[in-house]
């Protein structure tokens, strides 16, 4: 069912801090909730619909309802497909309000990885009990040796380098520098990329995204709430999910989930990818955005690093503009989540509220996608495109 | 380099239940096992009661000759208390399985290297199968 521009996004916030030491994650997504609501210019009475996914401290969506005090919840989703579940949510969110489910949907993300002492190199423990873990576990599968496999496959069959690599990691730096609360604000080169550490061959320190605590929250609405608020409206318009594993042995490293979720998000909207300028851009990792970008045709298949080298994803300078706040590469990645914070930055774009040195001047269009989970064993994916209509 | 990479990594132990117990019972016993399925012949990894790419229940094991290449890798480096290096093999048998490269030196691996799989003991004496470069 398409929702035929029937849900704006009416509400973003994210967390300024990087570092919360002090907050519990409920207290986090408590703030977070506040402040979207206080974006769109709405209070928590007004919402009938709640969605968070595994980063919410217990069971579903039932105790962060019952912490925030919201009653008569007509709509509820906790759909976790790891860092992009809020791209998912979104989806979700829209479809449910197009169908009068409900007209006022929250959805929250927060955690505390950076307190806690989470590391991309570490066996995320709680998929303990997954059918595959039972075979993998004595490998130690991480986010980091995955995706590392990922990106040699693709070296390999494609000729990526990774100095193509590095352009992604550089481009996100450059936009961070002007953004005062990103963890990392330095504006780095491919040498300082390629000068980093090598930590899982052959990705680099400096080809990992930050890990952060804190987190952030979105409202998603009826057309007919959102034109009554103060802020631009941005109307929902395609929007496509998925999830890629092994195959059942047959493994294929080089495409994601997005190459299935992604035509039909372009489809619903009615739209090309030649047509969008601002793209958010899971970036977990540099080869994470790599595949994606050609999952979603912005290139063939294979060509992914010509299409970034040289600075093309650098706002003003390049042809596609993505990851203006410094994406997750070099802002922030709460939660180990970083979809989150690619809608938020979408829609600080299409209403004009991204940093001046890098904002997208009139911009119509913009598509947010993730990865979520890890892209070389299972994982998650979502695209949606969202307008200034 | 090689020395040093041959420092024995205790494994942790995988988790065994009524599903997947014939195939660490064979480990045990030095032999990779793998699934078929009797209906669409299909081979498939990881091993299941039910058939990943048909539905079908009726899935046989079979002894794999425990030999393929090597479809990509990494070495872990760094956050990790021993280096190791990971890969996903791809076996005659035309399926890919999660692995460790075992005793090997982590610059001489390549995309497309021949292996061939041993056993070896996990922290709780498990056996568990990992691949050597067939050189």
């Amino acid at each position: 069912m398409s929702f035929s521009k029937n849900a704006c996004i009416a509400g973003i916030y994210e967390h300024p801090l990087r570092v919360a030491p002090n907050h519990t994650v409920a207290q986090l997504h408590a703030e977070v909730a506040y402040g979207a609501l206080q974006d769109a210019g709405l209070t928590l009475k007004d919402v009938d619909g709640y969605f968070c996914a595994g980063d919410a401290p217990g069971m579903g969506p039932v105790s962060m309802a019952d912490y925030l005090g919201l009653k008569n919840l007509s709509y509820l989703d906790s759909t976790d497909t790891g860092g992009s579940s809020y791209l998912t949510h979104v989806n979700h969110a829209a479809r449910a309000i197009s169908t009068g489910q409900c007209r006022i949907a929250l959805i929250t993300l927060a955690g505390r990885p950076k307190s806690e002492g989470s590391s991309g190199t570490q066996v995320r423990s709680q998929y303990a009990s997954a059918p595959d873990f039972a075979f993998e576990k004595p490998y130690s599968p991480a986010p980091l040796n995955t995706y590392a496999m990922c990106a040699m496959r693709h070296m390999y069959e494609f000729g990526t380098t990774s100095e193509q690599l590095a352009w992604i990691k550089v481009a996100a730096s450059h936009h961070a520098q002007h953004n005062p609360n990103a963890l990392l604000k330095d504006v780095l080169t491919v040498e300082d990329v390629l000068n980093s550490p090598m930590i899982a061959d052959p990705l680099h320190r400096a080809d990992c995204c930050v890990v952060t605590d804190s987190g952030g929250a979105l409202i998603v609405v009826h057309p007919d709430i959102a034109k009554t608020l103060k802020k631009p409206v941005i109307t929902m318009m395609g929007a496509g999910e998925s999830t890629k594993g092994q195959m059942g042995g047959k493994v294929d490293l080089t495409y994601s989930a997005l190459a299935w979720a992604a035509p039909r998000a372009f489809e619903e909207a009615k739209l090309t990818p030649d047509q969008i300028r601002y793209a958010s851009i899971y970036d977990s990792f540099t080869i994470t955005v790599l595949i994606q970008l050609e999952d979603l045709g912005f290139c063939k298949k294979g060509e992914g690093g010509r299409f970034v080298e040289d600075g093309q994803l650098i706002a003003g300078k390049g042809k596609l503009a993505f990851n203006t706040d410094g994406g997750g590469l070099c802002n922030n990645h709460p939660a180990n989540r970083g979809g989150m914070t690619k809608v938020i930055e979408a829609v600080r774009q299409l209403r004009g509220e991204a940093h001046p040195a890098v904002q997208v001047p009139n911009l119509e269009f913009a598509l947010a996608s993730g990865i979520g989970g890890a892209l070389g064993t299972r994982h998650g994916a979502a695209a949606l495109i969202m307008g200034r209509l | 380099m090689l020395e040093e990479n041959l420092v024995v990594h205790q494994l942790p132990s995988p988790i065994i239940n009524p599903e997947n117990q014939v195939f660490w019972q064979a480990a045990q016993k030095d032999r990779l096992v793998l699934k078929v399925c009797n209906s669409c012949k299909e081979v498939h990894y990881y091993p299941r009661a039910i058939c990943p790419h048909c539905g079908s229940n009726d899935t046989v094991w079979i002894n794999s000759e425990g030999v393929g290449e090597i479809y990509s890798f990494t070495v872990m480096r760094r956050g990790v208390e021993v280096p190791f290096a990971m890969a996903y093999v791809c076996l005659k048998e035309d399926i890919s399985l999660l692995t460790h490269l075992y005793g090997c030196d982590f610059d001489a691996i390549y995309i497309g290297q021949k292996v061939q799989v041993v056993f070896q003991e996990t922290q709780d004496g498990q056996k568990t199968h990992l691949f050597k470069l067939l050189v």
